[in-house]
C-alpha cells in the first residue's frame, strides 16, 4: 500500500483513490448501522429487556429502517435560525469526523496515509467538531440548543487538553507520532508489550477523555436527553440530525480505533503462538472490545453535572496527566537512555 | 345532636344545656295528663258501664303514656345528661382562655368540639384579628404546622377553616374564619405559615376569597384570564352540557 | 462592551423530567438560576367540584385519578373519611386487605420514584430494574381488582373483591424477593460516586423550613422530624405492626433517597407481620346502609401517602353527595417549597430536586 501510495498521481490512480475512499464511507456507514444495532441490543439486554428484534430477522434491520425514515422527513428550518450556520453545522460537525480516519493503520499493509504527523492530524481535526456543535447550537435559534452548546463547547475544549497529553507518554516512549511506528514499537509478541500497562496512568486518562470528547454517557451533557431536550440538536430533524448521529458514531469508530492503535498494539497478537491469526482480526477484535466498553458504560453510570465535569478535567485530568508524562520522561531517562 | 341542640349547647356550655333538656322534657308531661282528663270527663256523663271500661282503658293507656313519658324523660335526660365532657374539652378551653386573655374578649365568635372528627377542637374566629391569633397559635401554643386550608361556599356566606396541629405533643386545632358572599375577605396567614401561600391562593382562585397580606395572590390553577370562580355554588360553566 | 442578559426559559410543560404536565418558568444568569416560578393547573380536572355531585362510592374512582402513582392510599383516605363520620366498623378481613394492599402501593410506588429519579439523573438502567419488580406488585393488583393502575378497589365499609385464593402465598413470596432487589440496588447505585456527588448536598433545607412550608413525608423526615402519621396519628391496623421510620439528618436530595428506600424495607417488614396476622376468612363489606349519608358535619382525616400527608376534608349536610370535597394533596404542598431551594443552584440541579421531592401532577392539579 505504501508503495502504491508513493507512486505518481495518474489519473487511474487518481480515479482509483477516489473509488477506495468511496469504498470506506460504505464501510464505515455499515459500521455505524450496525454498531447503532449493536448499542441497543446491548444495553437492552443490560437492562433485562431485548434490543430491537421486530425490523428484519432479530432486529437488523431496525437502523436500516430509522435512518430511512430520517431521510423521508421534512426538512424544516426553524423561522428565525440561521439558514446559514444552520445548514452548516451538521456538514461541518461529519467532514473532519471522516476525514480523521484516514490515518488509522489497520495492518502493517493497510492503511490510507502513512503521515508522519498522524497523531497530530488526528487531533487538531477532531476539534472542528467542537465548532460545528457550537455554531449548530447557536443557528437553531433555541434556548435549550445554545444551552448545550455552550456546554459541549466547555467540555470539549476542557477533555481536548487531558486527551493530548495523556498521548505524548506513548509519543515518548514510541518516539514518533507515526501510527504505524507507534504501533510498530509495541511489539515484543506478548501483551505486556502494549501501551496499555507501562502507560497505565496514560491509558485511564485517555478513556475517560475519549469518553469526553464522544459525548457520550457519563459526559453527555450536550444532548441530555432529560434535562435539555436534546440540547444542541433540539432544532435538527430529518437528514442533518442524521448528520449528527453519524458524527457521534463515525467518532466512536475513530476513538476507538485510536485507542487501538496507540495502547493495545493495533494489530499484534497478543501472545507469539498466536500470529497465526492475520492482523486485522486482531485489530478488529481489540477494536469490537472498546466499542462494547463504552456502550456498557453508557448503560450503567448516571450523567455528571457541569461543574462536576470541569472540575475534573482541570483539577484531576491534566495534573495526572502531567505527571504521567514527568514519570515516562524519567524512566526514558533513567532506564533506556542511561 | 341536632343543629340546633348543638347551637344551644355552643351558646351555653354545657352545663347549661342540660337544665334547657329537664325543662323540656318536664313541660310535654302535664300537657299530655291534662288531655286525657278532659275525654275521660265527656264519656262517664254518657253510659256508666261504657264509661267504666273507658275508665279502665283511659287508666292504662294513661298508665302507658306515662311510663312512655317516664321513660323518654329518662333517656332525654340521659342523652343530655351532660355527655361525657369530650376527651380534648380541656385542649379547647385551655385555648379559649388563652386567645381571650391575649388577643381580645370578643376575637372568638365560637369555640365547640368537633365530635365527628375525633373530638377536634374547633374555633370560630372574627376576621379582625385572625391574624394576631395566628401569630399566638404558632409561637404561645406550639401549632406550628398548618396541614390544610380550605373555602367552603355555605350559600349564605364563604368560609376558610385552617386545620393545625402540634408536631410535638400531637395537639389538633380547626380555625374558622366566616366571610361576607360579597366582598369575601380573610387576613392571610401567609407571613405566619409559609405553607398558607399556594393554599389560599387555590382558595382565592376557586372560590374568589381575598386574602389582603398575601405576598402574591394571583391565580394558580386557571388560567390567569379565566373570569370566576368555579368552586362557587353559583359558578355558571363555560360549556353548560358538560 | 460585553453585556450579559438573563435568560428566560420554560422548563415544561413537555418536558421529560418534570413529572407530568407541569411547567417551571426559569431565570438564568448563565446556568445559574435565579428566578423560578412553577405554573401548574395543566392537569386540573375539577375532581372537587364534580365531587359535589355524586354520591361517595362514585367518588372513589376519581381519587384514583388524582395520585395515580399510588391510587390505593387515595381511595383509603376518602373511604376513611366517610367511615368516620359515620362512625362504621369495617371487618377485619378487610382492614387486613386495605393495609396490604396500601403498603404494596407504597413500594410500588416508591419504585416508581427510584426508577424514574435515575432516569433524570442519567442513569438508563435501573429504571427498567424498578419497572420489573414494579410489574410483579401491579400484576398481583390486576388479580386483586381487575385494574393495573387506577383500582376502584376500597368501598365505604370495606373492601369490592375478596383475595383470591393463593393470592397471600404470592405476596409472602414477594417479600424475601423484593429484599433481595433492594440489596442488589444498593449495590448498583447507591455507592455509585457520581451519583453522589450529583445528590448529596443539593436542595438542603432544616426542620424549621420544613414544618413552616408544611412538608410531609420523606420531604420532612429528611431533615430529622420524627412525623410519620402511621405512627403519630395512627389509623387503620397500624398500631398492631412494629416497624421504624427512617430519618435523616441533613435535609438534602441524599437523605430522601436513602429515606425513601428504606420505607421500602419496613413496607416489607410491615407486609412479612401483616401476612401472618391475616384472618383466614371473614366478611370484606362491613354493616352500610343502602344510600351512605354521613350525618351532617365535616371531618377532616389524613393518612400517610408515600407522598406524605394527603388529607380528606368533607363537609356534609347529611346528603348522599358531600356538600364540599376538598382534598390535601401532599404534593401540591411540598411543591411551595421549590422557588425556594432553586435560587442558585444550575439547570442540572433543578431536575434533581424537583426529583427529589417527589411529585405526581395529577395530584398537583387534582
Amino acid at each position: 500500500m505504501g508503495a502504491w501510495l508513493n507512486g505518481p498521481m495518474t489519473w487511474g490512480n487518481a480515479v482509483v483513490i477516489f473509488l477506495w475512499g468511496a469504498v470506506f464511507l460504505m464501510i464505515v456507514l455499515g459500521f455505524v448501522t450496525y454498531a447503532i444495532y449493536f448499542e441497543r441490543k446491548v444495553i437492552g439486554w443490560m437492562q433485562f429487556r431485548q434490543g430491537p428484534n421486530r425490523v428484519g430477522p432479530l432486529g437488523l434491520l431496525q437502523t436500516v429502517a430509522d435512518i430511512l425514515k430520517l431521510l423521508i422527513k421534512e426538512d424544516t428550518i426553524p423561522r428565525k435560525a440561521d439558514r446559514l450556520l444552520f445548514t452548516l453545522a451538521p456538514i461541518l460537525a461529519y467532514v473532519p469526523a471522516f476525514t480523521v480516519l484516514a490515518v488509522i493503520p489497520y495492518t502493517q499493509k493497510l492503511y490510507f496515509a502513512d503521515l508522519n504527523v498522524g497523531l497530530l492530524y488526528y487531533v487538531a481535526l477532531s476539534g472542528i467538531s467542537t465548532l460545528a456543535i457550537v455554531l449548530g447550537g447557536w443557528a437553531s435559534n433555541n434556548k435549550y440548543a445554545l444551552l448545550g452548546g455552550m456546554r459541549s463547547a466547555a467540555q470539549m475544549i476542557s477533555y481536548e487538553v487531558p486527551l493530548v497529553i495523556s498521548v505524548v507518554g506513548v509519543i515518548l516512549l514510541s518516539g514518533s507520532l507515526n501510527l504505524r511506528d507507534i504501533v510498530e514499537a509495541q511489539s515484543g509478541g506478548w501483551f505486556w508489550n502494549w501501551n496499555f500497562l507501562p502507560q497505565i496512568i496514560g491509558f485511564a486518562v485517555f478513556i475517560i477523555a475519549a469518553v469526553s470528547e464522544l459525548n457520550r454517557t457519563p459526559f453527555d451533557l450536550p444532548e441530555a436527553e432529560s434535562e435539555l431536550v436534546a440540547g444542541y440538536h433540539v432544532e435538527y430533524s430529518g437528514f442533518r440530525f442524521a448528520f449528527f448521529m453519524l458524527t457521534e458514531y463515525v467518532y466512536v469508530y475513530a476513538i476507538a480505533a485510536l485507542t487501538t492503535v496507540l495502547f493495545l498494539g493495533g494489530w499484534q497478537a497478543p501472545a507469539p503462538f498466536l500470529e497465526f491469526v492475520p492482523g486485522i482480526l486482531w485489530f478488529l477484535l481489540k477494536f469490537a472490545f472498546i466499542v462494547f466498553f463504552l456502550f456498557w458504560i453508557r448503560a450503567t453510570f448516571p450523567r455528571i453535572r457541569v461543574d462536576q465535569l470541569m472540575g475534573l478535567g482541570w483539577k484531576v485530568l491534566l495534573p495526572v496527566s502531567l505527571l504521567n508524562v514527568f514519570l515516562t520522561a524519567v524512566y526514558i531517562e533513567v532506564f533506556i537512555k542511561g | 345532636m341536632s343543629e340546633e341542640e348543638k347551637k344551644a349547647q355552643q351558646e351555653s356550655g354545657p352545663a347549661d344545656a342540660e337544665k334547657d333538656e329537664k325543662q323540656k322534657a318536664a313541660e310535654t308531661t302535664p300537657i299530655a295528663e291534662a288531655g286525657q282528663t278532659a275525654a275521660q270527663q265527656s264519656v262517664e256523663a254518657a253510659d256508666p258501664e261504657k264509661a267504666a271500661k273507658l275508665k279502665a282503658a283511659a287508666e292504662a293507656r294513661a298508665a302507658r303514656a306515662a311510663a312512655k313519658a317516664a321513660a323518654e324523660t329518662a333517656e332525654a335526660a340521659e342523652a343530655s345528661a351532660p355527655p361525657p365532657p369530650s376527651p380534648k374539652q380541656p385542649e379547647l378551653d385551655a385555648v379559649t382562655a388563652l386567645i381571650r386573655r391575649e388577643v381580645a374578649d370578643e376575637a372568638l365568635e365560637d369555640a365547640y368540639i368537633n365530635e365527628l372528627n375525633g373530638h377536634m377542637p374547633t374555633l370560630i374566629v372574627k376576621n379582625e384579628y385572625w391574624r394576631s391569633i395566628a401569630e399566638l397559635l404558632k409561637i404561645e401554643n406550639d401549632f406550628t404546622y398548618l396541614r390544610n386550608v380550605s373555602g367552603v361556599d355555605y350559600e349564605t356566606h364563604l368560609e376558610v377553616v385552617y386545620h393545625l396541629v402540634s408536631l410535638r405533643s400531637g395537639r389538633e386545632l380547626a380555625v374558622k374564619i366566616k366571610a361576607d358572599r360579597e366582598k369575601p375577605e380573610v387576613s392571610s396567614a401567609t407571613p405566619v405559615w409559609a405553607t398558607a401561600n399556594w393554599n389560599e391562593r387555590e382558595i382565592y382562585d376557586l372560590l374568589g376569597i381575598v386574602f389582603p397580606g398575601h405576598p402574591d395572590l394571583r391565580r394558580i390553577m386557571m388560567p390567569d384570564d379565566w373570569a370566576g370562580h368555579p368552586l362557587r355554588k353559583d359558578y355558571e360553566p363555560l360549556d353548560s352540557e358538560v | 462592551m460585553i453585556r450579559t442578559e438573563e435568560l428566560l426559559l420554560n422548563v415544561g410543560p413537555q418536558h421529560p423530567s418534570t413529572h407530568g404536565v407541569f411547567r417551571i418558568v426559569v431565570k438564568l444568569d448563565g446556568e445559574v438560576i435565579t428566578e423560578a416560578t412553577p405554573v401548574m393547573g395543566y392537569l386540573h380536572r375539577g375532581t372537587e367540584k364534580l365531587a359535589e355531585q355524586l354520591n361517595y362510592t362514585q367518588i372513589i374512582p376519581y381519587t384514583d385519578r388524582m395520585d395515580y402513582v399510588s391510587a390505593m392510599t387515595n381511595n383509603y383516605v376518602l373511604v376513611h373519611a366517610v367511615e368516620t363520620m359515620m362512625g362504621l366498623e369495617v371487618p377485619e378481613r378487610a382492614e387486613f386487605l386495605r393495609l396490604i394492599v396500601m403498603e404494596l402501593q407504597r413500594v410500588a410506588s416508591h419504585l416508581v420514584w427510584w426508577g424514574t429519579y435515575l432516569l433524570d439523573i442519567g442513569a438508563m438502567s435501573p429504571f427498567l430494574y424498578a419497572f420489573r419488580d414494579r410489574e410483579t406488585i401491579i400484576n398481583l393488583f390486576n388479580e386483586l381488582c381487575g385494574a393495573r393502575l387506577t383500582y376502584n378497589y376500597m368501598r365505604v365499609g370495606g373492601v369490592k373483591w375478596d383475595a383470591p385464593p393463593g393470592w397471600i402465598d404470592k405476596v409472602s413470596e414477594f417479600i424475601p424477593y423484593m429484599e433481595g432487589k433492594l440489596r442488589e440496588y444498593d449495590k448498583l447505585v447507591s455507592g455509585n460516586e457520581i451519583f453522589l456527588a450529583r445528590i448529596k448536598g443539593i436542595g438542603k433545607y432544616d426542620a424549621e423550613t420544613a414544618i413552616d412550608y408544611g412538608l410531609s413525608g420523606a420531604n420532612l423526615r429528611c431533615t430529622g422530624v420524627d412525623w410519620d402519621l402511621r405512627k403519630a396519628e395512627p389509623y387503620s391496623l397500624y398500631s398492631r405492626f412494629e416497624f421504624d421510620v427512617p430519618l435523616g439528618q441533613n435535609g438534602d436530595c441524599y437523605d430522601r433517597y436513602r429515606i425513601r428506600l428504606e420505607e421500602i424495607r419496613q413496607s416489607l417488614r410491615i407486609l412479612k407481620q401483616a401476612i401472618v396476622q391475616f384472618p383466614s376468612s371473614g366478611e370484606t363489606m362491613g354493616k352500610v346502609p343502602r344510600a351512605i349519608r354521613p350525618p351532617a358535619g365535616e371531618v377532616y382525616t389524613r393518612i400517610e401517602s408515600p407522598r406524605g400527608e394527603i388529607g380528606c376534608h368533607i363537609v356534609s349536610k347529611g346528603k348522599a353527595e358531600p356538600y364540599r370535597l376538598k382534598f390535601r394533596r401532599p404534593s401540591f404542598v411540598n411543591l411551595q417549597i421549590l422557588p425556594k431551594l432553586l435560587i442558585g443552584e444550575t439547570m442540572t440541579n433543578l431536575i434533581t430536586i424537583l426529583g427529589g421531592v417527589d411529585i405526581v401532577v395529577g395530584e398537583v392539579d387534582c
